[in-house]
C-alpha cells in the first residue's frame, strides 16, 4: 500500500532494499560490511537480521563481489551489491566493462545480468584524492550499463527500485553527504517506475541548467539567485544518465537558447561534454556560448580549504548562468 | 645499548605514536581536523620495531592507518600534524590529509587509501633497485582484510617469481572495518598463504617491538641478499574504532578491557618494571614523548593554512 513517510536519503535506500528483498525472492544483497554491521553508513541496517543469508558481508574483494553478482545474475538471482566508494570500482572495472556490459549483447540476449551495483561518491571535506572522485563518466562510456545518480530521498527510493526491476546491469551512484542530511516526505510502496526520465526542479525561459548528483540542489540555489536578478532559469535534474532524457534536454534548450551543465566530475571527458555535443548536433541555435561547470582537470586535495577552491558550487553555477544570460 | 635502554627507547617511541594519535583524535573531535581519520592506537609496536630494521634508502608503503609508520620512519611529528590540519607546512601542503600523505625524503613513500594498492608499488620499488645498482629493500604494510585483495596476491607472486627484495607486512588486527577477518576466510593463519607463492611466511607477535625488529631485520636482510620476498603477519589489535565515530558493535563483551591488559605500552612497562627499571624512568619515556607532541601541536596549529594559490600545480610535469 502506498504511504508517505518522513525519512532520510539513507532510510529511503534502506526501504527500497527491504521492499526488493520482500517482493523478490531472487534478490541478494551483499558487499563489504553490508550484512551484520548494516553498512559503514548504516544504510543496510536491519536487513541481515530480517532476511538472513540473503544479506551478507564479503571479503574486501571487489572483483569477486562484482563478478559473482554477474555470475549469479546469469543464473537467476537478482543481486544488489555494494561498492563502498566509487573509487574502489577501479580495482575491479573489468567486471563492469568487459563482463557485465557484454553478457546480453554477445549472447544475443540468451544470457542476461540483471544486477544492481550501489555505490556512493563525491567530495566531502577532508576526504583524500582516492575518496573524492566522481566517476560516472567511466560507466557512461560503457554501453550496456545503466547509470543513475539520485539526489533526493524520493529518487533514492524510486530509482533503486527501478534499478532492481531492470533486466540489465545498473550502477546506482549515491552520495555519502546525503545519507543523513535531513528527512523529507517520501512516497513508498507505489508502483515501480521504469528507468529513465528527467526531473524539472525549476521552470524558466532565460536559460537551461542541467545537473545531477549533489550539484542539482546547488543549481537550484544558483537559479534562485538569478531570479532575484530578473532571470528565470530552468533547472533540469537528470538523475538518470543512462538512459539520458535527451528529448527533455533538447526541448528545454530549444526554448531557452542558453545552456549550462554542472557536474562534480572532472571537466575533460565529463558527461557535460556529451550534452554540449548532442545539443550542437541537434542543430539548435544557441544564443550564448554554452557553459560547463566542473572540477578543473586535476587531482583533489584533502585540505577542505584547498578542495573548496576547486569544487563547483552554487556561486560557480550562478556565474556560469550570468555568462549565458548577459 | 643495553637491553633495558632499548626497551625504554621503544616505550618512548610507542608513546610518541600513541600520544600523537590521541592528539589527532582530540583535534578531530574539536573540528580542527576534518574528515576520515584512522588511528593506530594499540598497533604501535609494529612500526616502532620494523622501522628500526630499515635503512634510510629502503622503501616503505603503508595504508591510511599510517601515522605511526610515518613517525617511526622519522617524519617530523609537526609535519604530520600540519598535514592533517591542512596547513601549508604539512608534509604534502594539505593535499594528502590523514589518509594519503607521503614524505619520501624520510623514506616514507606514502599512505594509501585503496586497500592493497601499496603492494604493487613496493614491488616496483624493489624492481627499480635491480636496475639502479642499489640493494634497496621495499616494505609494504597492509591489514588482514587486504589479504583478500587481488593486488596483494599478484604482488606476492610477482615479487617471488623475480626474487625481489620485498617484505610484505600484514598487520592482523582481527578486523577489516566492522567485519572480523575470521568470518571472511576459511583458514585464518594468513601467513600461511605465503608458502603457495614460494615466499617465506611467518606469524609473529606484532605487539612486541623487539620481536618485530628482529623478524623484520632478518626478512629484509634475507630478501636483500636474494632470498626472495617474505610475508610477516604481525598479530596485533586496535584499541579504538576503525574510524572515528565507529560504534564498535562488533567487539565481544569485555574485549577492549582484555586488550588493554596486553597492549604494547602496558606490556613494555611491566617488562621494564620486572627488569628493575625505576618507575621514574618508565614515566619519563611517556613524559618526553608528551612534551614533543604538545610542542608539535602548538607549532602546527599556529602554522599558516594550505596555499590555495598553488592548488592546481603539480598535476603534470
Ligand atoms: C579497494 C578498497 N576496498 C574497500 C575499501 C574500504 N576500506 C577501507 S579500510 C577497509 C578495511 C581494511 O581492513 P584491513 O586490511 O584489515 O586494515 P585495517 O583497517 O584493519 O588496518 C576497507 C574495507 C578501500 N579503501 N579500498
Ligand atoms: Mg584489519
Amino acid at each position: 500500500m502506498p504511504e508517505t513517510r518522513t525519512i532520510s536519503f539513507g532510510e529511503a535506500v534502506n526501504a527500497a532494499l527491504r521492499r526488493s528483498l520482500e517482493e523478490r525472492p531472487e534478490v541478494l544483497l551483499y558487499g563489504e560490511d553490508v550484512g551484520v554491521p548494516g553498512g559503514v553508513f548504516g544504510v543496510t541496517k536491519g536487513l541481515h537480521k530480517q532476511f538472513g543469508d540473503r544479506v551478507f558481508d564479503t571479503p574486501i574483494s571487489e572483483s569477486a563481489i562484482l563478478g559473482s553478482a554477474i555470475g549469479a545474475a546469469m543464473f537467476g538471482r537478482r543481486p544488489v551489491v555494494e561498492i563502498m566508494w566509487s573509487d574502489f570500482f577501479l580495482v575491479a572495472l573489468d567486471q563492469v566493462v568487459n563482463q557485465a556490459a557484454n553478457v546480453r549483447y554477445v549472447s544475443e540476449g540468451r544470457l542476461t545480468a540483471p544486477l544492481t551495483i550501489r555505490t556512493q561518491q563525491g567530495a566531502v571535506p577532508g576526504s583524500c584524492a582516492q575518496h573524492s572522485q566522481s566517476l560516472e563518466a567511466f560507466f557512461l562510456h560503457t554501453p550496456g550499463i545503466r547509470v543513475c545518480m539520485p539526489s533526493t530521498a524520493q529518487d533514492a527510493y524510486d530509482l533503486l527500485l527501478a534499478a532492481v526491476d531492470c533486466d540489465d546491469p545498473v550502477v546506482v551512484i549515491e552520495n555519502r553527504a546525503l545519507y543523513h542530511a535531513g528527512k523529507t516526505e517520501v512516497e513508498v510502496g507505489g508502483p515501480v517506475a521504469p528507468i529513465g526520465g528527467a526531473r524539472p526542479r525549476r521552470t524558466g525561459d532565460a536559460a537551461t541548467v542541467v545537473s545531477w548528483g549533489t550539484l542539482s540542489s546547488q543549481a537550484v540555489v544558483a537559479a534562485d539567485s538569478l531570479a532575484s536578478e530578473g532571470h528565470e532559469v530552468e533547472v533540469l535534474e537528470t538523475p538518470w544518465l543512462d538512459p539520458f532524457p535527451w528529448d527533455d534536454v533538447t526541448a528545454s534548450v530549444a526554448r531557452t537558447g542558453r545552456l549550462v551543465v554542472a557536474h562534480e566530475a572532472n571537466h575533460t571527458g565529463g558527461f557535460g561534454a556529451e550534452i554540449l555535443a548532442r545539443v550542437a548536433e541537434s542543430g539548435i541555435t544557441l544564443r550564448a556560448i554554452p557553459q560547463r561547470v566542473a572540477v578543473p582537470d586535476m587531482r583533489l586535495p584533502a585540505a577542505p580549504e584547498l578542495a573548496r577552491a576547486v569544487l563547483p558550487d552554487a556561486a560557480g553555477i550562478a556565474d556560469a548562468i550570468r555568462r549565458v544570460v548577459s | 645499548m643495553t637491553e633495558t635502554d632499548r626497551m625504554l627507547r621503544d616505550l618512548r617511541d610507542i608513546w610518541r605514536i600513541r600520544l600523537l594519535e590521541e592528539k589527532v583524535r582530540d583535534l578531530r573531535a574539536s573540528g580542527e581536523i576534518v574528515g576520515s581519520v584512522h588511528l593506530c592506537i594499540g598497533q604501535e609496536a609494529g612500526p616502532v620495531g620494523a622501522c628500526d630494521a630499515l635503512r634510510p634508502t629502503d622503501a616503505l608503503f603503508v595504508t591510511y592507518r599510517g601515522h605511526g609508520w610515518a613517525v617511526a620512519r622519522g617524519v617530523p611529528v609537526v609535519g604530520i600534524l600540519a598535514e592533517l590540519l591542512g596547513r601549508a607546512s604539512g608534509v604534502n601542503g594539505g593535499r594528502g590529509g590523514s589518509a594519503y600523505f607521503s614524505a619520501p625524503e624520510y623514506g616514507f613513500h606514502g599512505e594509501n587509501s585503496i586497500v592493497g594498492a601499496g603492494a604493487p608499488l613496493a614491488v616496483g620499488a624493489a624492481l627499480a633497485g635491480r636496475y639502479d645498482g642499489t640493494d634497496r629493500a621495499a616494505v609494504c604494510v597492509f591489514g588482514d582484510g587486504a589479504m583478500n585483495q587481488g593486488a596483494v596476491h599478484e604482488s606476492m607472486n610477482f615479487a617471488a617469481a623475480f626474487d625481489l627484495p620485498v617484505v610484505f607486512v600484514c598487520e592482523n588486527n582481527g578486523y577489516s572495518e566492522l567485519t572480523p577477518i575470521r568470518d571472511m576466510v576459511r583458514h585464518d593463519v594468513l601467513a600461511e598463504r605465503a608458502r603457495v607463492y614460494g615466499l617465506l611466511g611467518e606469524r609473529i607477535d606484532g605487539d612486541d617491538p623487539a620481536v618485530v625488529r628482529e623478524r623484520v631485520a632478518d626478512a629484509v636482510e634475507s630478501a636483500r641478499e636474494g632470498g626472495g620476498p617474505v610475508l610477516l603477519e604481525l598479530m596485533t589489535a586496535r584499541l579504538v574504532g576503525h574510524y572515528i565515530g565507529d560504534a564498535e558493535q562488533y567487539r565481544a563483551p569485555g574485549e577492549l578491557e582484555r586488550l588493554a591488559e596486553v597492549e604494547p605500552a602496558a606490556r613494555l612497562g611491566r617488562a621494564l618494571r620486572e627488569a628493575g627499571v625505576p618507575d621514574a624512568d618508565i614515566d619519563a619515556a611517556r613524559a618526553d614523548a608528551a612534551a614533543e607532541i604538545d610542542a608539535a601541536e602548538a607549532e602546527a596549529l599556529a602554522a599558516t593554512p594550505a596555499d590555495v594559490e598553488t592548488v592546481r600545480s603539480h598535476v603534470h610535469a
